[in-house]
């Protein structure tokens, strides 16, 4: 006779998917970002088990920064129409028009515009009054006490002293006017557990997370791809060949990657379970300060 | 390295095997600033590699700037998230870490032990099967400890390690760990923890945590992480009450109807039959998701989405239950609540309560008493104020489906919002209320409503209706035990008084608890109730003009006297349908008594409750001996010789 007793995959996946189908109860504009990385595939691979056999009640949004790898967009138009979900790009325009890179603005002022200020437009341009985010509280210590269900006021500004009690599975969808709120069905895993998710549930991912030669410069102490012309190479710097992947995806020029051999999940899975270091360490924009994630946050970052 | 260790050993297709077996085990660490936990934390974290070298490397910079440990890494860093509590030195936040072993996965809820932060503590222990209580060795059982352990007991976590850290700063003393031990066994025994391990430790140093102390040889027990990685937590799940909160109804196209929801506990397969509350609509189930895929049936836990082989309206916020085995429906309840926010609860506001899926207005009706978290004696109290636990009752404006909290963690726990500022104010906990208190509350409640009614306001009397219709009304209340006979008499007189001209209404209990009893259960109290109300409507009936046949069991000669009172002396005839107890339970082919022997039914009259013969009816049938019709004929008789039949 059947136990019951749930794994703590299965006990993850659960919470995920109440979670999900909790906010559009609550909500009546519900997105969810849709970044193309591996915590974005799993978390809506729990979107579609929540309201299976009927289609996702909500669209996709992706934030371009205009920056991302070439592959990256490719994969998300494939996958995306395969599956069938409504997808929404958000670029944010007069970001474009004043011609700002990563190179010219510094990857701060770079960021803010292009992935903050862009996702606050599209919240508000659309007039979504929730937005799904692949976040996982192990990314970085000031996720570790965000909600699932993180409050935001019209500015879509985060109070961490001002944050509701979150207790057992009831959560407080309870908005004013404009102010809405990011959910984060995620909270609870690791990145161990999305690669197992991903790994248990077959989902096909994008091959950057998978090692093969790429041309890589070594800057800061990473190695960064040179996806495209629009990075200025310094003098005397040349790319290189070297069997790289990446551990987070985002833009390429803030994006670092690891050496590796690692080309298949069983491969990644075994490395990283060997790893000695975070997957943050290839992200740029955490490196600048303690606590930046946190001021970020607080300006509307995700 | 424990992941690393166990790859070598068994390879990483063997590895992935494994992880399909991994449970989850949610853990609430308590203890104050001083007392090592976060220390203990970031020890666990770090000795089973859940920290990695980027976050050691930024932590070693932290200690040169924040730390209190000179040299050494201080691993309480890692706990404290945010900048400006950094700053100040102390977690003021429910902060949730992550890791896991080669057998669990492990999610820490760490929370502040500083006596104004109940509410961090409640948060974190609501989620959470087992709490470390920290206690530093040289100060022994504080207030706090009594603090911690009852808050831990109030939201129903059933395993507590009680780790007596320092251990190393009292020269590693048995003396001292079991004078701690005795202290706490004293109030522990007040609580209802069900399993308390107790573990000497020194986090700074890694005794006994992940490690076995080598300094401590009179302490035979496992270390901490072993007692993490073996306790027995899945006796904890309730496989028998089914509890499906309906989230949502999801109706992708005109063929599917699902209604989606986390099983709160009990079971659920493919055939069965339930009950949507509080509508009492019976259908059985179709087909079970389980996270999207068709499945034979569900536990608790599980995600599900459920269609039923009729359609019945249902929608977010009932839930879903056996027939057999509903949980009352009630519209006040009593429970504990810890306070929550600086705008304290007065009794007579009003708030939002959210309970299982469902969202309602609520009124804090009264406030019984508030509870001193240190001697865990109770006070009288006319407000709670922010971390204060005390004991309300409220009042929805919605009837609630509510287990007890130490019956059902899930259904039975609820949150209180501010309807103007939106914030969480107050998490609640359902009390198990004996039956005598919910009739006194039920009494209180008709009282209440009765106090701005005027009687008589009426333009027509009841004896201008009866001369209207041309029939005098009367209540013939039939009583005897289940299976006597008492609805077949009434069917068979309706039908000989309509052949007559006589309009008359049948009562019983079928077609009562389907409509205006459907809130009541079989208690000795519902039942008494539902006789009440079935008094009161005969008597509505009468008062125009109608004549009414009443089947009940009325097992108690003061339940008929009521009703006799109620509907008044001169319309009531009390007949007596006398049958032996036996040839009742012969007659019955539908296994009411057979399960009621088998204890599976309780309150049965005749059975497990006494049934209180009348003294003096109007006229005793014998409904074993004689026929159905030659008892029809005895009450016509009756009725002519009281000029009620002409």
């Amino acid at each position: 006779m059947s136990t019951f007793q749930l794994t703590h995959l299965e006990e993850l996946e659960a919470e995920g998917i109440a979670i999900i189908r909790e906010v559009v109860a609550q909500f009546e504009k519900p997105v969810m970002l849709f970044s193309i990385g591996k915590d974005s595939i799993a978390m809506l691979r729990l979107a579609e088990k929540a309201f299976a056999p009927g289609k996702l009640p909500f669209p996709l949004l992706h934030v371009n920064t205009t920056f991302k790898f070439k592959e990256m967009i490719s994969f998300r138009d494939e996958f995306v129409k395969s599956r069938g979900h409504q997808l929404i790009e958000w670029i944010n325009q007069d970001g474009v028009k004043s011609g700002i890179t990563p190179f010219n603005a510094g990857t701060q002022r770079y960021t803010h515009v292009m992935k903050t200020e862009a996702l606050k437009q599209a919240l508000s341009h659309y007039g979504f009054d929730a937005a799904f985010g692949g976040a996982r509280r192990d990314e970085e210590k000031s996720r570790a006490k965000e909600r699932v269900f993180s409050f935001r006021d019209r500015f879509h500004q985060w109070d961490p002293k001002n944050q509701r009690p979150e207790l057992w599975n009831l959560y407080n969808g309870q908005v004013a006017k404009g102010e809405s709120i990011r959910v984060f069905p995620l909270s609870n895993w690791t990145e161990l557990d999305v690669w197992l998710y991903i790994y248990r549930e077959q989902i096909p991912v994008i091959p950057l997370y998978f090692a093969k030669p790429r041309p890589v410069l070594q800057r800061n102490g990473t190695w960064i791809m040179r996806d495209d012309e629009r990075m200025p190479l310094e003098p005397g710097e040349t790319p290189e060949l070297r069997s790289v992947r990446f551990r987070t995806l985002g833009c390429y020029p803030l994006t670092g990657a690891v050496e590796s051999t690692a080309s298949n999940l069983r491969e990644v899975i075994e490395e990283m379970l060997r790893s000695r270091t975070s997957e943050r360490q290839g992200r740029v924009i955490d490196y600048d300060e303690a606590g930046s994630m946190e001021q970020k946050k607080k300006e509307g970052y995700f | 390295m424990l992941h690393g260790e166990e790859l070598d050993r068994v390879g990483i297709d063997g590895w992935l095997e494994s992880y399909q077996r991994k449970e989850l085990l949610r853990i609430l660490t308590c203890g104050s600033v001083d007392d090592g936990k976060s220390t203990l934390i970031g020890r666990l974290l770090h000795d089973s590699a859940g920290v990695f070298e980027d976050q050691l490397k930024t932590l070693k910079k932290d200690t040169t700037r924040y730390g209190t440990t000179g040299e050494e890494i201080d691993f309480a860093l890692l706990m404290d998230g945010l900048q400006a509590e950094r700053e100040q030195g102390i977690t003021i936040d429910v902060a949730y870490r992550y890791f896991s072993t080669p057998r669990r996965k492990f999610i820490v809820a760490d929370t502040p032990g500083h006596e104004q932060y109940t509410r961090n503590m409640a948060t974190g222990a609501s989620t959470s099967d087992l709490a470390i209580i920290l206690i530093d060795a040289r100060k022994g059982v504080l207030a706090q400890t009594r603090r911690h352990a009852f808050i831990c007991s109030l939201l129903g976590i059933k395993h507590v390690v009680i780790a007596v850290n320092k251990m190393d700063l009292v020269e590693y003393s048995q003396e001292v760990f079991e004078t701690i031990r005795r202290e706490c066994g004293e109030f522990l025994g007040r609580l209802s923890i069900p399993d308390v391990h107790f573990i000497p430790m020194s986090a700074r140093r890694g005794e006994n945590v992940v490690g076995r102390s080598q300094t401590m040889p009179w302490y035979q027990g496992a270390p901490l992480l072993d007692y993490l990685e073996t306790v027995h937590i899945a006796g904890d799940r309730n496989t028998i009450d089914l509890r499906l909160p309906v989230q949502l109804v999801l109706r992708p196209n005109l063929d599917f109807r699902g209604f989606a929801g986390t099983l709160a506990s009990g079971v659920l397969r493919k055939g069965d039959e339930i009950v949507a509350l509080p509508s009492g609509r019976r259908a059985f189930v179709k087909q079970v998701f389980v996270s999207g895929a068709e499945r034979d049936e569900a536990g608790p836990g599980m995600a599900v989405t459920i269609t039923l082989d009729r359609e019945i309206d249902i929608s977010r916020g009932d839930l879903i239950a056996r027939p057999n085995n509903a949980p009352p429906l009630e519209h006040a309840v009593e429970a504990m609540v810890v306070w929550m926010n600086e705008a304290t609860l007065v009794p007579g506001r009003q708030y939002l309560i959210v309970q299982s899926t469902l969202m309602a207005p609520v009124a804090v009706t009264d406030l019984r008493y508030k509870i001193d978290v240190n001697t865990l004696k109770s006070e009288d109290a006319a407000q709670l104020s922010l971390n204060e636990i005390g004991r309300i009752r409220l009042e929805c404006a919605k009837p609630l489906a509510a287990d007890p909290y130490t019956k059902n963690r899930h259904t039975g726990a609820f949150i209180l919002i501010d309807r103007l500022s939106n914030a969480t104010v107050g998490a609640g906990m359902i009390l198990d209320r004996t039956p005598a208190e919910q009739a006194i509350d039920r009494e209180r409640r008709s009282r209440d409503a009765g106090t701005n009614l005027t009687p008589g306001a009426g333009k027509v009397s009841p004896e201008q209706r009866a001369a209207r219709i041309g029939q005098r009304p009367f209540t013939l209340w039939l009583t005897g035990l289940p299976r006597s006979g008492k609805s077949s008499l009434a069917h068979a007189l309706e039908h000989v008084l309509f052949e007559r001209g006589v309009q008359s209404v049948v009562l019983d209990g079928e077609s009562l608890r389907k409509g205006l009893s459907s809130d009541l259960g079989f208690s000795v109290r519902d039942r008494a109730e539902h006789v009440r109300r079935a008094a009161e409507l005969a008597k509505l009936l009468n008062d125009h003009g109608q004549v009414v046949l009443a089947a009940f069991v009325s097992p108690t000669a003061e339940q008929r006297a009521r009703a006799r009172a109620t509907v008044g002396e001169e319309r009531f005839l009390e007949v007596f349908c006398d049958a032996p107890l036996a040839t009742c339970e012969s007659r019955d082919t539908t296994g009411f008594y057979a399960r009621a022997r088998k204890g599976e039914i309780a309150n049965v009259t005749g059975v497990d409750t006494q049934y209180e013969a009348p003294a003096a009816p109007t006229l005793r049938l014998d409904t074993a001996g004689q026929s159905l019709e030659a008892n029809v004929e005895r009450i016509l008789e009756l009725l002519k010789s009281r000029m009620l039949l002409h």
